[in-house]
């Protein structure tokens, strides 16, 4: 089984050779519904590739229980073979009392009348529904014992993160409005050119960073069976992060920039001291691992120790001068915004699920296979790719080729990932109803699928032609450092921190946080894909370009209304983080209090 | 042979090298590659101020929004005459200090035009000056953020003849008695801007991907011999005119002149109007100058758009062809 499923991953290979498109066709470009039609195809892909993996895993589930039904039957139909004649007469003798015999209905109560003030025995049934009785959505009880000292560095990591979320989708949202209302204010430090690059480098370098990393602690730690190798050093990193992120956001509010490369926005002095925290957790880490008290690496490491290492180089490569003058800047700005997100976001969060969505359904994950052919297609796949951000600028068009194809090649580390992780959750689907941190996973998952395979899609150049440039990038990148790196996230967070603190928040809230983030996000893809289509098609009539500002006011409108509902679940999710981390035991209380406070 | 599962050193080894060749191979050697290009022939450095004025291009990072890369695709012609090529970029991205590494020109999203070619497309000082002030001013559906800080506000009676004078309309000022300067940052950003142009390319032009084929509508009116039918002179006027002189034709009062009623446009005699498009025009101190269009526009986009002037918003005069166009054109060129 296991085998078929590399195997018909494998088989993509030749597929990813189809993207290869010499020149572009030019039918029916103006009309719409060739255009939509992508888009709805995207979702019916995903709505199909759902719809038959729940069928494979139900049917191979259904297998699966056949088989060992029939073992148990085979090992009965033996027993009884094999059984001596006056064994048989008494096993009969005994089952024939034991059908004879009925309860009294007194036997606990006696022969006294029950005092039944609330009618609760009056009401008690036999029935399974019974009414009195509420199934509440909760998760496991049990708490882990970890180390207090581990357990601080992952609360500071964590809360650092909250905050960062909160200020970075406040100027977010902020930044959206300034699209409707382009006179909100006119405050230089608060202009949308200087305030955009200060929302994605929160989002990414202090929110997606500081949780992953925080989760990680935990994962690195317990899957080498010992603690930290360094604590101090763990510490020293947080600070390193921080003071980056504090730094450069004061340095873009005041004008000071990096030339402006997305992603890379911070000036090199400032970005050194968040290099300098990745390369210390990386030797943290390391040693953690070299020091591991089992033999196997488990695959999360791979991910986590791998993710560190590429993200080091990028960053080297990205900041390095020495080829960065005309278009070489550009080569390398391709490269360093893919990778950011794929080898640094993707990977690590990869690490994190291939941990925390075992853990969770409290299964082995499915294939480890599976998960080693993801990470050696993730780094051989992913490093291409860059380029399709300049798919018909003056870079060299083999490497605008390469960079489609490679694309095309993403579907093999992504769907290896998705049936892995889908296959982990097989038999688990009635914990969706009892919990929320699996409906996270979900979601996260589901979008892992869609969103890369849309990313794809979007990279061919008869796509990139109607989408390049409009709003739809960015609602391709919310849909993925949302709704696969986000969800993700406070999965994990939902499931680890009440183990290690022992309280859990209300699942109401955590119902109100999932459901806002998740109708937020989809009002914002989808107001942005539409009115990106439409903003494209029209640059393709050759229309005057402020028709395309025009048409898509509306679009803004809807953004900024589903930004509002994300913007909403965070303020949510903080809380519910207060009310995780905030332990009556003092200690701890004070000091997570501290982290959100001054963080 | 490796025990990748159980021998980390040689998992962190495998993985970094993997990386870093395959990095070098798709981001280094490319890089090095296309910053090895040579500036076209005739194509200038930029000045002191010009300089200037893209640093503070760069430090409110209008990149952010406006792209400067005009694609080989058809779509992108409105931008410029020609695909954008590595030695375009030759002397603007450079890396500016020891801080900040080359400009991120060539940009990823298009939420304001391309300004590859801005300094062809509206040489106006006035009018850049104005825009940054209050995009909203000049193009009402703008959201671009107004650059105030900019630009001074300066009480009437302490302006010297050094200071460049905005033409705001009163109502836009807080205080009556004051006016909008210009300072030297904004000065040199409109410098820079008016610099943006694509060099003239030796030989021949790289060529557009044509998209989506016009079908060729068979000549309405049975193809009567000389009704060549003229571009959609609207849209001209909207990507060309209507940034100054307005969608409506009412013009900026103190700016620019209204086309709705102007006696140029209304006149009969369209020759003044043909060769104030092609050569530009400076004779009224109480408007900006308006800087020629003549190497921009064909004679055929000329006469759409002098035929969109003269029949729009009341306006209703005779109107031309493309052969009256050329024969103005001619007629200036002679002389």
């Amino acid at each position: 089984m296991k085998r078929t499923v590399i195997q018909s991953i494998l088989l993509l290979i030749p597929f990813a050779g189809t993207a290869q498109f010499k020149t572009i066709s030019t039918d029916n470009w103006a009309s719409s519904p060739g255009v939509i039609g992508t888009l709805i195809l995207i979702l019916i892909v995903a709505l199909v590739a759902v719809v038959i993996m729940s069928a494979k895993i139900s049917g191979y589930a259904e297998s699966l229980r056949a088989k060992q039904l029939l073992k148990r039957n085979k090992a009965f139909d033996d027993e009884i073979i094999n059984l001596e004649e006056e064994d048989i007469d008494r096993i009969l003798e005994e089952r024939k009392a034991a059908l004879k015999y009925k309860l009294s209905g007194k036997e606990l109560s006696g022969d006294d009348t029950a005092v039944d003030d609330k009618g609760l025995v009056y009401k008690a049934t036999n029935h399974p529904d019974n009414q009195i009785l509420f199934a509440e959505k909760v998760s496991h009880e049990f708490t882990l014992q970890v180390s207090s000292e581990l357990k601080k560095i992952v609360t500071y990591y964590i809360g650092a993160s909250v905050f960062w979320l909160l200020f970075g989708t406040f100027i977010g949202e902020y930044l959206g409005l300034k699209l409707v209302y382009p006179e909100l204010d006119s405050q230089s430090f608060l202009a949308f050119g200087r305030l955009r690059p200060v929302h994605t480098n929160t989002v990414f370098w202090g929110w997606a960073s500081l949780a992953m990393l925080g989760l990680a602690q935990f994962v690195v730690a317990r899957t080498s069976h010992r603690e930290l190798y360094s604590n101090k050093l763990a510490r020293v990193a947080w600070i390193l992060i921080n003071a980056s992120l504090i730094i450069g956001n004061l340095c873009l509010m005041s004008g000071i920039n990096n030339g402006g490369a997305e992603y890379r926005e911070y000036i090199w002095p400032v970005f050194g001291l968040f290099l300098a925290g990745l390369i210390i957790t990386f030797y943290n880490f390391y040693m953690t691992v070299a020091h591991r008290k089992i033999s196997e690496i488990y695959i999360s490491n791979w991910y986590i120790l791998a993710a560190l290492i590429w993200t080091t180089i990028l960053v080297s490569i990205g900041y390095l001068p020495f080829y960065q003058n005309g278009l070489g800047e550009t080569v390398i700005q391709g490269y360093y915004m893919h990778q950011g997100v794929g080898m640094w976001f993707m990977t690590f969060t990869l690490g994190l699920i291939y941990y925390y969505l075992p853990s969770a359904v409290n299964k082995p994950i499915y294939s480890y296979s599976l998960g080693v052919l993801a990470f050696w297609t993730q780094m051989l796949f992913y490093t291409m790719i860059g380029t399709h951000h300049f798919i018909f600028s003056p870079l060299p068009w083999w490497l605008q080729t390469v960079a489609i194809v490679f694309s095309m090649g993403m579907f093999i580390p992504v769907t290896a990932g998705t049936t892995n992780f889908l296959m982990t959750m097989r038999g688990s689907w009635s914990q969706i109803t009892r919990s929320y941190v699996l409906p996270f996973f979900m979601v996260g998952i589901i979008f892992y699928w869609v969103g890369s395979a849309q990313g794809s899609f979007q990279a061919f150049r008869f796509t990139n032609y109607v989408w390049h440039f409009t709003d739809f990038n960015v609602a391709h990148s919310h849909m993925t450092m949302y709704g696969i790196i986000c969800f993700i996230l406070w999965g994990a967070i939902y499931f680890i921190i009440p183990k290690m603190t022992g309280v859990q928040p209300k699942q109401i809230w955590v119902g109100a946080h999932f459901w806002l983030a998740f109708v937020g996000l989809f009002i914002y893809m989808t107001s942005l894909m539409t009115g990106g289509t439409l903003k494209g098609l029209s640059w393709i009539e050759g229309n005057p370009f402020i028709e395309s500002v025009v048409l898509m006011r509306e679009y803004w409108v809807w953004r900024a209304v589903g930004g509002s509902l994300m913007f909403t679940s965070h303020c949510i999710f903080a809380y519910n983080f207060y009310v995780m981390v905030k332990s009556k035991k003092a200690v701890t209380a004070a000091e997570s209090e501290r982290v959100i406070v001054t963080a | 042979m490796l025990n990748l599962s159980k021998n980390h050193k040689n998992l962190v080894l495998t993985s970094f090298w993997g990386y870093l060749i395959l990095s070098s191979f798709v981001s280094i050697i490319p890089a090095i590659q296309m910053q090895n290009v040579k500036p076209l022939p005739g194509q200038k450095d930029l000045t002191t101020e010009e300089r200037d004025g893209l640093a503070t291009f760069v430090s409110e990072d209008c990149m952010a929004c406006h792209t400067q890369q005009v694609r080989n695709i058809e779509m992108d012609k409105m931008w410029g005459s020609r695909p954008s090529i590595p030695s375009d970029y030759y002397y603007t991205k450079k890396r500016q200090d020891i801080w900040r590494q080359s400009p991120s020109f060539l940009g990823s999203e298009r939420t304001g035009p391309d300004l590859t070619s801005i300094g062809t497309r509206q040489p106006s000082d006035d009018w850049h000056l104005l825009h940054l002030y209050n995009p909203r001013l000049v193009v009402k559906e703008s959201v671009m953020p107004a650059y105030k800080w900019l630009f001074e506000e300066k009480d009437s009676t302490k302006i010297t003849s050094k200071d460049l004078v905005l033409k705001v309309p009163a109502e836009q000022l807080k205080n009556k008695g004051s006016k909008v300067v210009a300072t030297q940052k904004a000065l040199n950003l409109v410098a820079f801007l008016k610099s943006l142009k694509q060099p003239e390319l030796p030989g021949a032009a790289p060529e557009f991907i044509p998209a989506k084929p016009k079908p060729v509508t068979a000549q309405a009116g049975g193809g009567a011999a000389g009704a060549s039918a003229l571009p959609d002179g609207d849209k001209l006027f909207m990507n060309t005119c209507a940034v100054c002189h307005q969608a409506d034709g009412k013009g900026l009062p103190g700016a620019f002149p209204p086309l709705a009623g102007s006696s140029v446009v209304t006149d009969d005699n369209y020759r003044k109007q043909a060769s104030i498009i092609i050569l530009g025009y400076d004779a009224r101190p109480e408007y900006s100058a308006m800087p020629p269009f003549g190497d921009q526009l064909s004679d055929e986009e000329v006469a759409a758009i002098m035929n969109h002037e003269r029949t729009s918003w009341g306006n209703n005069s005779k109107t031309v062809t493309a052969e009256e166009v050329k024969a103005v054109r001619d007629s200036i060129k002679s002389k």
